[in-house]
């Protein structure tokens, strides 16, 4: 059998109900369906919309391959990965409600207006019931509001602004990766023990707002534990060279460094702080330590030797040696050669979620996905027990504090975890002030 | 915070020379192109970027190696590990391989001045000459799909993540200038290699100067540069000569490359960062005009530190986001031709 | 027919009829078929055609009619669609009262941008628009967060006041109830047309739009404005002073772009800090030589060149590559797509790149001189006509650079 003749026929038979169609065309409003893309053949179409151009390309690719696992998983195919760990056994590997998985592709191009217009294509012409993937915090808003416009479902790859699930939240939208406020209650206990509860930082923040929600979550959170906030520095995201940021800061009398940086940017800034010796240095009696907050492998990995020894934090590790991250690590390791990262992780672990939403739902009705998902508790997902708070979407499970490996064995140990944070301590009261001013509002099917 | 700023001053002045460097030398091959050529070099910023995966390239060379699996360890799959011996360090030792994979990206500079010579002539043979004649419009949209190719090409094979080259290790971590002049410890410090890559600078746009003051195809090509056509007329063959200025404009910036690669990890997209900034400094310092180039380069890389002082953020805050725009506004509202431009030039 | 040529108004109802029939026209392949991946006409896509058509075609009336080459129209976008959605967010989703604002809030920035940068000509004019440009991006997306939201973008919360909102009121853009995201999908045999009320909307101001600059291309400001370009010291000499045409060309290309960027934000309620940032502004030089600088029809189908592949190239993975080739011998397949890959999907930007390349180099006067070369061979007309053409249109003088 070949596809071509397969298509070649359906395109004579088209050509050939063409006359029959004049006669009879039918015409679909808006308001004429139940809700918007229902899947009416047997396949269901996905959307994984994440950047594959500009300098998060790579991490893109990362997202890209994780999601192909998972729609390969949902249909059965490979060993299952995480299926075979997953709490909810509500997914059979027979696709979503018997409808093969399919998929398509955009590009976010790590731009608000071209992560939407990705989306948008997604969503109208390819029929997509579901937009999943994405790199940073503000392509993260963007789309998860157009999702809420236009009616479908977004889970929310890499976003790691308080935004995403605070003032920003959308009742269509999900967020299963961990924000700035959570790193800093699961890091600053550990800086606290590893460098003395008495500590001035000097914290140099990207000037956007993922970079400020993190300044504020970080620095409340060491200063809880007593430590003092010298000056804290907002840099152009433009930025490449921070030599001039950093000279200043051994003389502020500061002993500690904190980068709010991510990306391009990390790497740059700390590649600089590590040049300017700061590392070599001792201030007010002290070593001089610099912090990374957020990290991600393959950031760590374009630093190099400059992490080594610095603390920070992330989502998810390829390390961990629970059931279900060995599962993961296993399948993705077997496909593709190389370890998962933690973006990879996310955006696997969505796409199952929303299947298996959709699957104890019985239906792909957003509405339908959102109840299902609200509330739900579930484990084996290589983070412990997790639950998707129903009053902001926000994902509540362990926080791995990190430090960069001193001795790196091969070129995927770049990241040592050095703590697995329980969850308990990283909770937080869905008014709480960092994520105060924002409304789910309606959840809406685009009927 | 401290009364006096006479560190911090001097400390700025040092980030400004150095970031002045890189702007500097860009824009010298940007100015050279375009003061022989006529042309509008939209790739210039790729050839940048070129030039420090020139440096990866040799490190990757020098570390390539041959696998052995080590049964005794596992890597992260469990299986048995793979590991990795380069053929330098067995050719030549432990210590001496080792030596000479460290020295990678200086050594780069022997591998980057021919390959970038050759781009340079590659390109401007095949490409950049039939476009002499055409307006600088089509000029911009034929390099600028030049520059995207070129960085798509590099990604392909490189991947879009930074890849971190670093310097020898003889220079790593800093110095302690203020202590040289008098002031405290720990006031004044700077890394080596940016006080190298300043000296790489200047040693390079004083060769620039040199080779075009006191050789005499410097001066042919100067009189080109100036009258094209007499020169022509003489009898001298300028179009060849000006072809071999467009391969040393290339190996400057990729030069210029080259040294960077240790001050901040390449990455596919750092030519495109240059670009538009290396555009405002040669305009800034009048079009057509080399030392005009030097000299902007290097003011805006001084104002641009200064600008990211926290003293003067705290007057002015964003300031230092925008400096260069206002800077380039400023200067060519008071000099109609940049600092030191020509009139007549790219002003129709 | 409205103060035009026979010719002209041919033209005009030409552009009018593709218009009207784009959803038609860019939807070529039935739905199961495996080329449907090429097909355009999905509301979104179709809806930036016109918009960055209207976009390229106001930067045409200040490039192509005086030569100034502006690398900072973007801002003008950006100031468009902040307008707009200020405007949902203080009054209610109408996009009226927005997009009056886009205009002429871009106007006055223009005016400002211009009245200064006309101070200087050339590439000092290039580098003042860029300076103001990257100047704009820059705070938006830092320090003027308060205004535009920064990096996430302007967007409509619920607790904006919203004044004339009522409770009937639609909760997304609409023009006087019709809402811009509604659409009709019609299908006919195994093809699927949509027919979106927002296309139609952006359709018909294109239209009009288009008509304006076909007024003032013919107009006498629009032949004071060519004679700038050809030689503006000459005309100094006769006494005229240019400035006062130069400036209203950039402001009127101004407007253009404000009211582009207010129609972004009228089928999309966000205003991205992005399009305010030189990529931006370089896109619109790239549609405008890549399509036919000084040409009517050019900068629009540059415009779409360039947003088709940004859309529909993006999106081809080596999935849909397979189903494509899998009728070949596996071996076979592999190598195609093997050899395909580089270009697809995440490799977009190299096609465009080389695309770019071939076109300049092989097409001196734009895809519009391509699409008159073709024209040329059907109907057998000679190169004659064509050079005239190009050369009434579009005359680059070889300048001298080196003086």
């Amino acid at each position: 059998m070949t596809k071509f003749q397969v298509n070649r026929r359906t395109l004579i038979k088209s050509g050939a109900a063409f006359g029959a169609g004049l006669a009879l065309p039918t015409i679909f409003t808006s308001s004429a369906r139940a809700y918007l893309n229902e899947p009416k053949g047997d396949t269901v179409t996905l959307g994984f919309n994440v950047p594959q151009t500009g300098p998060y390309a790579d991490e893109g690719l990362d997202e890209l391959r994780a999601q192909e696992l998972a729609v390969q998983h949902l249909n059965g195919e490979g060993d299952g990965g995480m299926l075979n760990t997953f709490s909810s056994k509500a997914l059979k590997g027979n696709g979503i409600l018997g409808k093969k998985v399919t998929f398509v592709s955009g590009d976010t191009q790590t731009k608000s207006d071209a992560a939407r217009a990705a989306a948008k294509s997604m969503i109208e012409k390819d029929g997509a019931v579901m937009i999943n993937g994405g790199s940073s915090s503000g392509v993260a808003v963007a789309v998860q509001g157009l999702c809420q416009e236009a009616g479908v479902i977004f889970m929310a790859g890499l976003t790691h602004s308080n935004d995403t699930t605070g003032k920003d939240k959308k009742r269509n939208g999900f967020r299963h990766f961990f924000n700035a406020y959570m790193s800093g209650e699961a890091l600053a206990p550990v800086l606290a023990k590893a460098y003395g509860a008495d500590r001035r930082a000097y914290h140099l923040t990207a000037d956007y707002t993922w970079g400020w929600t993190q300044q504020e979550s970080i620095a409340k959170a060491t200063e809880n534990l007593g430590w003092e906030t010298v000056n804290n520095v907002l840099t152009p995201l433009a930025a490449t060279d921070f030599s001039s940021y950093i000279a200043p800061v051994l003389n502020s009398g500061a002993d500690v460094l904190i980068l709010n940086h991510y990306g391009g940017n990390m790497v740059n800034s700390l590649t600089n702080a590590v040049q300017f010796g700061l590392r070599d240095k001792q201030v007010n009696g002290k070593q001089f330590e610099i912090i990374v907050p957020l990290y991600s492998e393959l950031m760590a990995a374009g630093a190099g030797a400059n992490v080594r020894g610095v603390y920070g934090s992330m989502n998810w590790n390829w390390q961990l040696q629970d059931e279900g991250s060995k599962a993961f690590v296993k399948s993705f390791g077997e496909k593709y050669g190389r370890p998962p990262s933690n973006s990879a992780h996310t955006c696997y672990v969505q796409t199952l979620l929303y299947a298996d939403a959709c699957e104890r739902a019985g239906t792909f009705d957003p509405c339908g996905v959102v109840e299902a998902l609200e509330g739900f508790e579930f484990d084996g997902m290589g983070n412990g027990p997790t639950l998707y708070r129903a009053d902001d979407h926000q994902c509540f499970k362990d926080v791995l504090v990190m430090k960069g490996t001193e001795n790196p064995t091969n070129e995927y140990d770049t990241l040592e975890i050095v703590e697995v944070t329980p969850r308990a301590q990283v909770e937080y009261a869905p008014d709480h002030p960092m994520f105060a001013g924002g409304d789910l509002g309606q959840c809406n099917s685009g009927a | 915070m401290r009364a006096s700023f006479m560190d911090a001053i001097i400390l700025q002045i040092l980030n400004g020379l150095d970031k002045g460097s890189a702007y500097a030398m860009i824009a010298l091959g940007l100015t050279l192109i375009f003061g022989t050529l006529g042309v509008v070099n939209f790739a210039h910023g790729a050839l940048f970027m070129l030039g420090a995966f020139c440096a990866v390239t040799l490190q990757r060379m020098l570390s390539l190696s041959y696998t052995i699996e080590d049964p005794t360890q596992k890597d992260f799959l469990g299986n048995p590990l793979k590991v990795d011996t380069p053929y330098i360090v067995s050719w030549f030792g432990d210590s001496a391989g080792n030596a000479i994979v460290n020295w990678s990206v200086p050594l780069a500079i022997l591998f980057a001045i021919p390959v970038m010579l050759l781009i340079g002539y590659v390109m401007e043979r095949g490409l950049i000459k039939h476009f002499y004649k055409r307006p600088h419009a089509d000029q911009i949209l034929v390099t600028f799909g030049l520059a995207i190719v070129i960085q798509e090409i590099v990604k392909y094979f490189y991947g879009a993540n930074p890849i971190p080259t670093p310097a020898p290790d003889m220079f790593r971590g800093s110095v302690d200038f203020g202590v040289m002049i008098g002031f405290a410890q720990n006031e004044i410090i700077y890394p080596y290699w940016r006080l190298v890559y300043f000296l790489f600078s200047a040693v390079i746009i004083g060769a620039v100067f040199a080779f075009l003051r006191f050789t005499t195809f410097g001066m042919v090509v100067r009189a080109g540069m100036a009258d094209r056509e007499t020169v022509g007329l003489l009898g001298i063959n300028i179009d060849k000569r000006f072809t071999i200025m467009f391969g040393i404009a290339a190996a400057v910036a990729g030069l210029a490359g080259v040294m960077y690669a240790p001050i901040n990890s390449p990455n596919y997209h750092m030519g495109m960062d240059f670009l538009v900034l290396s555009f405002v400094v040669v305009v800034v310092g009048g079009m057509g005009s080399l030392p005009g180039a030097v000299l902007a380069g290097f003011l805006l890389g001084i104002l641009e530190s200064f600008a990211s002082m926290n003293e003067v953020k705290s007057v002015i805050p964003g300031i230092d986001q925008i400096i260069i725009y206002l800077v380039a506004i400023i200067i060519l509202l008071t000099r109609p031709r940049g600092l030191m431009g020509r009139k007549g030039v790219m002003e129709e | 027919m409205l103060g035009l040529s026979k010719k002209d108004t041919t033209f005009l109802l030409i552009v009018i009829f593709l218009t009207l029939a784009t959803p038609i026209l860019l939807q070529p392949f039935p739905e199961n078929s495996a080329l449907a991946q090429f097909n355009a006409g999905y509301p979104d896509l179709m809806q930036r055609f016109a918009i960055y058509g209207i976009f390229a075609i106001g930067f045409n009336i200040l490039f192509g009619l005086t030569g100034y080459l502006s690398f900072g129209h973007a801002a003008f976008l950006g100031v468009g669609s902040y307008s707009v959605v200020w405007m949902y967010k203080l009054l209610s989703y109408n996009v009226l009262p927005g997009l009056i604002l886009a205009v002429i809030m871009s106007a006055l920035f223009a005016l400002l941008i211009g009245f200064i940068s006309l101070r200087r000509s050339g590439i000092y004019f290039s580098i003042l628009t860029l300076a103001f440009a990257q100047m704009s991006f820059n705070l938006a997306y830092s320090v003027l967060t308060p205004l535009t939201n920064g990096e996430t973008g302007l967007q409509v919360y619920t607790n904006d006041p919203q004044v004339l909102m009522g409770p009937g009121s639609p909760s997304s853009p609409h023009f006087f109830g019709i809402v811009m995201n509604e659409s009709a999908k019609v299908d006919i045999g195994g093809w699927q047309f949509t027919f979106s009320n927002g296309y139609y909307f952006c359709a018909i101001i294109a239209i009009i739009v288009f008509y304006l600059s076909l007024r003032i291309f013919r107009s006498p400001f629009g032949i004071m404005l060519r004679a700038i370009k050809t030689n503006q010291t000459r005309m100094s000499y006769t006494g005229l002073n240019s400035r006062p045409y130069t400036l209203a060309a950039f402001v009127i290309s101004g407007m253009y772009a404000g009211l582009a960027g207010g129609l972004l934000a009228s089928m999309d309620p966000l205003a991205g800090a992005e399009r305010m940032q030189w990529t931006a502004s370089g896109e619109v030089v790239l549609m405008t030589i890549l399509g036919g600088a000084g040409t009517l029809m050019g900068p629009v189908l540059g415009a779409g060149f360039i947003k088709y592949f940004e859309n529909i190239f993006s999106k081809i993975n080596d999935n849909i590559l397979h189903t494509w080739f899998s009728a070949l011998p596996d071996g076979l397949e592999d190598a195609l797509v093997f050899m395909l890959h580089p270009f697809i999907g995440k490799g977009w930007n190299l096609t465009l790149g080389l695309l770019f390349m071939l076109v300049v180099i092989f097409l001196p006067g734009g895809l519009i001189e391509g699409g008159n070369r073709i024209w040329g061979l059907i109907t057998g007309k000679g190169r004659k006509s064509k050079r005239a053409v190009k050369d009434n249109d579009h005359h680059p003088k070889p300048s001298a650079h080196v003086n």
